[in-house]
């Protein structure tokens, strides 16, 4: 009789077990970023936002509800946008801002694009060393490495004490504390976030794409500006966004190179704070500087999704 | 009492006679079913090979059996035992995969024993277990290399012993050998069905390479849109395709759109553009219905003179199933030639001879004019 | 030719541009000058100068806590957070949750620094902690560095064969046992890298730490940037000298490692397969 097996399916005991086990490994796994990134990234902003309206008197906020005589007062002051916006220097930074970023992520651009088109072209046994060199820098303290342009740009500094010495000039160059030594400083730091993206997209590119090209009749230069160029703008894009984004707010670069004469809305927010002690004029700037970066967020966010998107489907 | 042990009796037999049943096993994506409904009895120790070209379902499946994929709807019995829900660790089912998927990090001798371990195998029989499938798959000189250090052949032996260590009740095999070269897949089908064989695990495979499913399998189901269209050994689905498609999906054949002009029980006379098809066997039809001849391109005698009566004796009647034709296409393949005979209404036929001497005195050529003749019982009649 | 020698000459002078700032700072930690800038002899007394300077052996020390700490914490949230977005493509709210991770890779830091801040600051009003310090600290550090790592290690989830998840499951895996078994030692090494990356990341950061850091918890860049706020001090090229030279050295062994072990995996995979070849 043992070996008679009656064909009556067995009720399977774990199957609800296993998708209770399942949802909760996806919700901690889904949940527990979701809410560190939650209470630390969105309420935070949240808080800001709302401190940006509050009416205070410097860090003392007043309720923004408040319930007096049975009737509900909302205490609500734009004043801090109001001074935002009639206030020419406020303005000007802000676009001064958004100039020394797009300046920057174009420079970097147009140093970076040949150079990591060059770096994916060299023979495959380079490119290890070569992306490390990349890496190295990217690595090291950004702090260091902007704190040694002080010492190269200085008026007594090493390049105006080499151009005096082979006699390019005559007197020392004004090349620190100018737009110039900013820029210097921000492609310098932004220059490896343009280069790897750009590098990776790049580096897979189907060469045969080329052959094809040159075989139906078209110039190298001609095939670079039809197919390579249109083919790596993923790469292009989230360079530019890379770089444009967190230039739009940079703090250390302008404030170790750029003076007192270039104005950086970073700086300005970081006055307003520790200086000015105005945490509400604060969060106005910096509810204003997100303003201003929202599309290219919304546009990075984008392309780095699509880029994860890509490289699922190659698989 | 003699009854009711009877009826034990046959369902015990019943039971041995269907070791996995599925029942109406359905798969949604979204609005698409990827598999619709299926139903299939699988016997104990057979070899089962579901075919069809990509994106006909049977990967889903597959999946399904494995427990990969949770069916939408209907259910998978496995010796008795309902396994519709049960999670892939849970299933007495091992699969071995297309890609292989051997742990990279684990030695060949830890890739066999990593299901045994998850069993909680005393280690002593461990160590009995993975020898005794080094030794089965050949691979003992190979037991502390890792895969990469391996060729895809012995990948492919490693990935076995690996799915066959836990001695599983089921064996999947997806596309066993679709990640090796011709050569070396003709060689690995005969030596992966000995040890199939000789383990004696029932085995449901899946593959898109017919030439492998008819090798190996002792049944085969061919799949299309998440269904099946015909189930049967490798024999009878290629002598006798029951669908147009299934015709044309295995093998080569020729098609002809016609007519049921004669049904007698013994023989019907299908009426074509071309000629007259004479069937020397009856089929399920109404006189005039629509209905296609099927010719397997290898069926067909093709020569420069017309047949005679006597070479066209199982023919039976002059005019029938011979068309006159003039050769547009030669491939020498080797083992055999193909021609392709254009008709006078414009059909091209395939054919196919092999070439059973070096020279051949009465060879072919293009634009030669022929006879292409074949046997009434040859011919076969699809109505779907 | 011509074209890679155009290439070649390009590549020299952007590494150059890299490596030339680097350099001077290297060369000048040696210099015996008051003057930072001018070359007077070489000297190690700054080296020594920092074995004597309290402020940065604590700073120092702080920091190296706070990246030990950070590190750790970043590379667990950021495998989950890579996880989610790898795993489960469906999900309520995952625009934002993809929002969120990648976000702050590019927002300015002075926005998180400040919010964060006030955040804190409102939280401490009502509950009395925390306090700001290396505790504030490491969870801004944090926040960055899980963005970094979540972005390390999706790139290798994304590469990774899916079907050897689902053998170690075929061959009788739980769930739990499939990443310990299987995941975890597939995606170690960008573990790792990941780990690594955000060390560094929070032993480098200013501005995080400045609006996050409260009396008595002041990190070695804090330091750092203030001197160097108020011009060139031979002691931070001495800093800078030590530190580029432990991550030089860090990521030049490390690469060479990946290369040798990559290059010994080819040649390993070429024999097997020239073994199994039938001799002639």
């Amino acid at each position: 009789m043992s070996s008679v097996s009656l064909p009556t399916p067995q009720p399977a005991q774990s199957a609800s077990r296993r998708s209770w086990l399942d949802a909760l490994g996806a919700r901690t796994v889904i949940g527990i970023p979701f809410l560190w990134l939650a209470l630390l990234f969105l309420v935070p902003f949240l808080i800001v936002v709302k401190i940006s309206i509050s009416e205070s008197d410097g860090i003392h906020f007043k309720e923004m509800f408040v319930f007096t005589d049975g009737h509900l007062q909302w205490n609500v002051k734009w004043g801090n946008y109001a001074f935002l916006a009639s206030d020419a220097l406020y303005i000007r930074t802000y676009l001064s801002s958004i100039y020394y970023a797009g300046v920057t992520t174009i420079i970097c651009l147009l140093i970076g694009y040949p150079f990591a088109y060059f770096m994916a072209r060299s023979p495959a046994t380079w490119r290890p060393a070569l992306l490390m060199m990349v890496m190295l820098p990217f690595w090291t303290s950004l702090l260091l490495r902007v704190y040694a342009w002080k010492g190269l740009l200085a008026s007594n500094g090493v390049i105006n004490d080499l151009l005096l010495a082979i006699g390019v000039i005559s007197e020392p160059l004004k090349m620190m504390n100018t737009s110039f030594s900013l820029l210097i400083g921000m492609v310098y730091a932004y220059l490896p976030f343009m280069i790897l993206p750009l590098y990776a997209n790049l580096v897979k590119l189907d060469l045969r794409l080329l052959e094809a090209a040159a075989d139906l009749g078209a110039k190298p230069l001609t095939a670079f500006w039809k197919v390579t160029i249109p083919l790596s703008k993923a790469g292009i894009v989230a360079g530019a966004m890379l770089v444009f984004i967190p230039c739009v707010g940079e703090f250390v670069i302008p404030e170790l190179l750029g003076g007192p004469s270039t104005l950086m809305i970073g700086r300005v927010l970081w006055d307003e704070f520790f200086s000015n002690n105005d945490w509400a004029m604060a969060s106005a700037v910096a509810v204003v500087m997100v303003l201003l970066i929202i599309i290219p967020l919304a546009i990075f966010n984008k392309s780095q999704t699509e880029n994860a998107a890509r490289e699922k489907g190659r698989i | 009492m003699t009854n009711a042990a009877v009826a034990v009796q046959h369902q015990s037999v019943k039971a041995d006679d269907s070791f996995l049943t599925i029942r109406k096993l359905t798969k949604k994506f979204g609005d698409v079913a990827a598999v619709d409904a299926v139903s299939l009895n699988i016997r104990k120790g057979e070899i089962f090979a579901m075919l069809g070209a990509s994106g006909c379902g049977k990967s889903t499946l597959l999946r399904m059996l494995a427990g990969f994929e949770i069916p939408s709807s209907g259910a998978i019995v496995l010796e008795g035992q309902d396994i519709t829900s049960l999670p892939p660790y849970e299933r007495p089912i091992n699969m071995m995969f297309q890609s292989y998927a051997l742990f990279p990090h684990l030695t060949v001798e830890q890739n066999i024993a990593f299901g045994l371990e998850r069993d909680g195998m005393p280690k002593g029989d461990i160590t009995t277990r993975v020898t005794e499938m080094l030794e089965l798959t050949q691979l003992k000189q190979f037991a502390k290399r890792k895969p990469h250090q391996l060729s895809g052949g012995q990948q492919q032996r490693v990935a076995l012993a690996r799915s066959l260590a836990k001695r599983p009740k089921l064996l999947l095999l997806d596309e066993p050998l679709g990640a090796l070269d011709k050569k070396l897949r003709e060689q690995t089908q005969i030596e992966l069905v000995n040890i199939i064989d000789k383990v004696g695990v029932t085995c449901v495979m899946v593959t898109h390479d017919q030439e492998e499913a008819m090798t190996m399998a002792s049944r085969i189901a061919v799949m299309k849109s998440g269904g099946f269209l015909q189930v049967g050994p490798p024999r009878e689905i290629y002598e006798t395709p029951a669908t147009k498609y299934v015709a044309d999906f295995i093998g080569n054949v020729n098609l002809f759109k016609g007519t049921l002009s004669v049904d007698e029980p013994d023989h019907v006379v299908i009426q074509t553009p071309e000629c007259q098809h004479f069937v020397s066997h009856g089929i399920t039809g109404t006189l005039g219905m629509d209905v296609h001849v099927a010719l397997r391109p290898e069926k067909i005698s093709l020569q420069k003179k017309a047949p005679t009566p006597q070479e066209r004796e199982s023919a039976r009647e002059d005019g029938f199933n011979c068309v006159q034709g003039i050769v547009k296409n030669v491939s020498y393949l080797g083992s055999y030639t193909t021609y392709h005979v254009k008709l006078s209404t414009g059909t091209t036929l395939k054919v196919m001879n092999t070439n059973d001497a070096r020279h051949d005195d009465h060879r072919l050529d293009w634009d030669d004019s022929v006879y292409a003749w074949w046997d009434g019982s040859d011919v076969v009649v699809l109505t779907q | 030719m011509q074209r890679s020698r155009f290439g070649l000459g390009w590549m020299t002078v952007v590494f150059l541009f890299l490596y030339l700032p680097i350099f001077t700072l290297v060369v000048f930690s040696f210099n015996d000058s008051k003057l930072a800038t001018q070359w007077g002899g070489f000297t190690l007394k700054w080296y020594a100068e920092i074995l004597n300077d309290r402020e940065v052996r604590e700073a120092l020390w702080l920091s190296l806590k706070i990246a030990f700490l950070t590190a750790t914490a970043s590379v667990v949230l950021g495998t989950l957070a890579a996880f989610a977005m790898v795993r489960y493509t469906k999900f309520k709210g995952r625009t934002l949750f993809s929002g969120m991770v990648n976000a702050p890779l590019v927002m300015p830091e002075v926005i998180i620094g400040l919010s964060l801040l006030l955040m804190l600051v409102s939280v401490q009003r009502a509950f009395g902690v925390p306090e700001r310090g290396v505790l504030t600290i490491w969870l801004g550090h944090s926040l960055l560095g899980m963005a970094y790592a979540a972005v390390v290690v999706q790139s290798r989830l994304l590469e990774l064969d899916k079907s050897l998840e689902e053998a170690a499951m075929d061959l009788g895996c739980r769930p739990h046992e499939v990443f310990r078994l299987v995941t975890l030692p597939m995606i170690a090494p960008s573990l790792l890298s990941a780990w690594l990356l955000t060390f560094t990341i929070s032993l480098d950061d200013v501005v995080l730490s400045a609006f996050l850091s409260g009396p008595g918890s002041t990190t070695l860049p804090i330091v750092i940037f203030s001197r160097a706020r108020l011009g060139m001090s031979p002691t931070i090229n001495a800093i800078a000298a030590i530190m580029i030279f432990i991550v030089a050295a860090g990521v030049i062994f490390g690469s060479l490692w990946l290369a040798r072990a990559e290059k010994r995996r080819a040649e390993e995979q070429a024999a097997a397969y020239r073994e199994a070849l039938p001799s002639p």
